[in-house]
């Protein structure tokens, strides 16, 4: 484990009296990959503001190597950030966007070259010094913004969606790129998502946000397999989520039969929430089913059918390579540690 | 669409044709001829009216004209700029008031704002009684160069605050916070981001004073107390003292295609900042 590097304490932060950040404590190691991962206003960008020194929090404190820097203005945190709209130099062409930065700290010319090219080549974008960057391409634009961040060589990195403007294709070469970056160049990478999928893919840490609160802090695979409560379950990927009951350890019942499982220590019948993945879920014959129900819909999704089973009380999702037509009675089964039992 | 919208467009070119179209082929037409203007069949081709120009006595007053209105440009934007900055970067609820303080003026009649400024400036006005007062020496400002400066400088400034405002408005504040991020604190985003972003709306602003201020005959009449005579003045002069149209219209003529040359040389810059960007 390597040191701590930020660390957040009791951050809020409100615009005219409406919480935007409600009590956030959260610490960052050094080359973590971490990622904030939250619907459309939950506070991702006004967390990553405070940390990059364009807002001062209401309450808490922020620490950057042990030293508080609440009030230490931007120009001078070994902090980068690649803005959600860009937010490049219209006045200038490409190699002077990315050059601003080395031009400040007076790096020499002939350093600041290689490192402008090497970046142009990093962000696939060799030949495109002199264009200007109102001539760009949305996707071209934002890689300006990257290579114009990361050409400082910072500490630490923020981004804030730095790829939702790129066609797929490149989007997923660019989360490559920026993996590799983050992995040889050894920085801190903060990561502003709301695509649960590249959350899941690049981080070492995903910190799930909703309505300025943290739900869950953990790795993909935490998140993913065990997640903390229901917001998270529906969050990250699709999910069937199904009201339940705990009656004690290992033993969990919904739709109505008591099945085996792998969670424990919940109060006696307690009320929970069980989350069922749909890649978890097989189809097999009524009687060899430990559910039972009928196909209502199919669609092909490439690798896969995706299907929904409505049973006595619940309406299934199923991810499948064995397909069903719709109107057939089929079974269900799943393993008991594929029954994630969240707090209801 | 598109051919409502040219529909629209005609009452604009008969209002353009009328208003700016004749008078500018009338004036055309009286620099190059000479005769009795009341009787159009009297007159004849001729390069009198230019020819009087070239004179060393109206290029001077060419001369100061340009050279006036230069000043008043410059002090403008040196007062503007810092205006427009400190405007643009007020509270929002105190940006309308500020605005309003600094628009009221043009509102007021132009001719009404610098009788008030000879009232300020004249031998017995506001601050030389001021002067005598506390018991200093009196300023003999106006009549005089000062004094036209002056004027012209108050009656223009809004032309300079305002473009500039408006470009001012407009930056995007994350490409501000883009240019702390890397590194530069106030003063080298002002240099390197604010001013470039800028010129447009100084380029403008400089045209908006530049052109009324090289023109008019009103400022150096009052405060110049008709020893500072313009070009301004002396095109005034030929249609209502001298009635000599022809020589007025070539005035007019020669002074409209300076402007329009300082002009071009005002727009190639701002087209050149391309490269001079990397300048800043
Ligand atoms: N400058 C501001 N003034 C007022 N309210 C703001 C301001 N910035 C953000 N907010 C509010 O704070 C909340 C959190 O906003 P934030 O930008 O952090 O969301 P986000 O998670 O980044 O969303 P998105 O995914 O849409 O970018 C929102 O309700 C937003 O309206
Ligand atoms: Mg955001």
């Amino acid at each position: 484990m390597s040191k701590k590097l930020i660390e957040l304490q009791n951050i809020t932060k409100s615009y005219n009296g409406v919480v935007a950040v409600d009590n956030i404590n959260l610490s960052i190691r050094e080359n973590e990959f971490i990622t904030f991962l939250g619907p459309s206003g939950c506070g991702k960008t006004t967390t990553l503001r405070m940390i990059g020194g364009f807002e001062e929090p209401d309450e808490g404190d922020i620490f950057f190597d042990g030293i508080r820097i609440n009030d230490l203005p931007p120009y001078k945190r070994n902090i980068n950030t690649v803005f959600q709209r860009y937010a490049l130099f219209t006045h200038m062409n490409v190699y002077e966007n990315i050059a601003f930065g080395l031009r400040i700290k007076k790096v020499p010319s002939k350093e600041m070259d290689k490192r402008i090219k090497r970046m142009l080549k990093l962000v696939d974008l060799e030949g495109f010094e002199k264009r200007h960057v109102d001539s760009l391409s949305g996707g071209q634009q934002q890689r300006v913004a990257i290579a114009r961040a990361l050409v400082n060589e910072p500490k630490v990195l923020l981004l804030d969606e730095p790829l939702a403007a790129l066609d797929l294709k490149l989007r997923k070469e660019m989360q490559i790129e920026l993996i590799d970056m983050q992995k040889n160049i050894g920085i801190t990478f903060i990561y502003v998502t709301h695509d649960q999928e590249e959350a899941l893919t690049m981080s070492d840490t995903v910190v799930v946000m909703n309505k300025g609160v943290i739900q869950q802090i953990g790795t993909p695979v935490d998140i993913y397999n065990e997640p903390k409560n229901r917001f998270v379950a529906d969050f990250i990927g699709e999910s069937n989520i199904i009201e339940g009951i705990m009656h004690e350890d290992y033993l969990v019942e919904f739709s109505g039969k008591k099945f085996k499982c792998v969670d424990k220590d919940f109060a006696k019948n307690e009320k929970v929430d069980i989350v069922i993945r749909p890649e978890d879920i097989d189809i097999t014959t009524p009687e060899n089913g430990l559910l039972e129900g009928i196909v209502t819909s199919v669609v092909f999704k490439g690798v896969h059918y995706e299907m929904l089973v409505e049973s006595q009380d619940y309406e299934y999702m199923i991810q499948s390579t064995d397909m069903q037509p719709v109107g057939s009675e089929v079974g269900l089964t799943f393993n008991p540690e594929d029954i994630h039992v969240m707090k209801g | 669409m598109k051919n409502k919208a040219k529909l629209l467009a005609y009452p604009y070119v008969v209002w353009i044709a009328i208003f700016i179209i004749v008078p500018l082929v009338l004036v055309l037409v009286y620099s190059f001829t000479e005769g009795n203007i009341h009787n159009p069949s009297s007159l004849t081709f001729s390069l009198k009216s230019y020819d009087k120009f070239f004179n060393i006595l109206y290029l001077n007053i060419l001369w100061k004209s340009f050279k006036l209105a230069f000043i008043s440009t410059f002090l403008c934007l040196i007062l503007g700029y810092p205006v427009a900055l400190i405007i643009s970067k007020a509270k929002a609820k105190y940006k309308g008031i500020l605005l309003l303080f600094f628009l009221v003026p043009i509102w007021m009649n132009f001719l009404l704002r610098t009788y008030a400024w000879m009232a300020i400036l004249s031998p017995n006005g506001f601050i030389n009684r001021l002067l005598q007062l506390i018991g200093l020496p009196t300023l003999a400002i106006m009549p005089g160069q000062t004094a036209v400066v002056i004027g012209m400088v108050y009656n223009f400034l809004p032309f300079m605050v305002l473009p500039i405002y408006t470009v001012l408005s407009k930056i995007d504040k994350n490409v501000l916070e883009a240019a702390m991020d890397l590194g530069a604190n106030k003063i080298i985003t002002f240099i390197k981001v604010i001013f470039p972003l800028t010129v447009p709306g100084i380029i403008s602003g400089i045209t908006m004073v530049f052109m009324p201020a090289v023109s008019t005959f009103v400022i150096s009449q009052l405060l110049g107390g008709g020893k500072e005579l313009l070009i301004g003045n002396l095109i005034e002069q030929q249609f209502t003292v001298q009635r000599d149209w022809h020589f007025g219209s070539a005035l007019s003529i020669i002074l409209m295609i300076m402007i329009l040359i300082s002009m071009a040389f005002m727009s190639k810059a701002d087209k050149d900042d391309e490269g001079g960007a990397a300048l800043w």
